[in-house]
């Protein structure tokens, strides 16, 4: 009797493990980021400033088949001289496990405001670019972007 | 760390605005990826990357996981004089590797 007693707890005591280690799991694995932590992201890098659309462009393919690189080019209109130049250019997503996605800082050397690169999406949603000019002043431009194939969490297939 | 990749173009007329393209082999990985025993890739990602004209900065960028792997960057700059662009990536450990190009200004 004592020994089934046991042989009872113990399955009762591994079934409770076993169940702690999928709460753990569950906890582990990362929420998507929601619009509402972009907000905040957001927030964090340009403060309280008001945003105006325009000025910015983004340019992302809108049909993505690979999120795990979908080119990204982001160009701003301004003259870049020493008086009017683009200070930075920060791009944000609403759904990949973080909000961030690049952060640039120019300078009347660089030219032109412009660059480029490759980045990951993790789901269709949208995609913000905010740049801020010599002026104080914040600029914005956003692309909906729909992904076949998400990045981030699923293994690559490359 | 890596191989890394730049193109500068050799030459250029003074005040031009030029075109530089920069990769480098690295992983970014995310650490929201779980490997086949279940047990979470850690992150592993190249967080810095910065461009200096004869020692001037024109150009710097802070990635995140959401960069591609093999961050590919291109961006733009005026030729001013002659010398030399440095590039540096740094990763996330503090580890960095500078990669140098000459440039002749005409």
């Amino acid at each position: 009797m004592d020994r089934e007693r046991s042989r009872r707890e113990v399955l009762q005591a591994a079934g409770a493990l076993a169940g702690c280690g999928a709460l753990l799991r569950l906890s582990v694995r990362p929420a998507a980021a929601t619009p509402e932590m972009m907000k905040d992201a957001v927030r964090s890098v340009i403060g309280e400033a008001p945003v105006k659309k325009g000025k910015v462009k983004l340019d992302l393919p809108p049909l993505v088949e690979n999120g795990n690189s979908v080119s990204c080019t982001v160009s701003v209109e301004s003259p870049m001289t020493a008086n009017d130049y683009v200070k930075a250019i920060h791009v944000f997503n609403e759904k990949n496990p973080q909000p961030n996605v690049i952060s640039v800082k120019l300078g009347p050397r660089a030219g032109r405001a412009s660059f480029s690169t490759r980045i990951r999406l993790a789901d269709s949603q949208t995609v913000t670019a905010i740049t801020e000019l010599s002026d104080g002043s914040f600029w914005s431009d956003d692309i909906d972007v729909i992904v076949t194939l998400a990045a981030c969490i699923e293994e690559s297939v490359h | 760390m890596a191989r890394a990749l730049i193109h500068v173009p050799a030459s250029a007329k003074k005040g031009d605005v030029i075109e530089i393209k920069t990769l480098i082999s690295h992983v970014m990985e995310t650490g929201y990826r779980v490997g086949v025993t279940g047990q979470p890739i850690p992150r592993d990602i190249i967080d810095d990357f910065v461009c200096t004209y004869n020692g001037e900065e024109v150009f710097h960028a802070k990635l995140y996981p959401a960069i591609a792997a093999n961050p590919f960057i291109t961006f733009f700059t005026v030729a001013t004089e002659s010398g030399t662009l440095a590039f540096s990536w740094t990763d996330q450990h503090g580890a960095t590797q500078v990669q140098t190009a000459a440039i002749t200004v005409e």
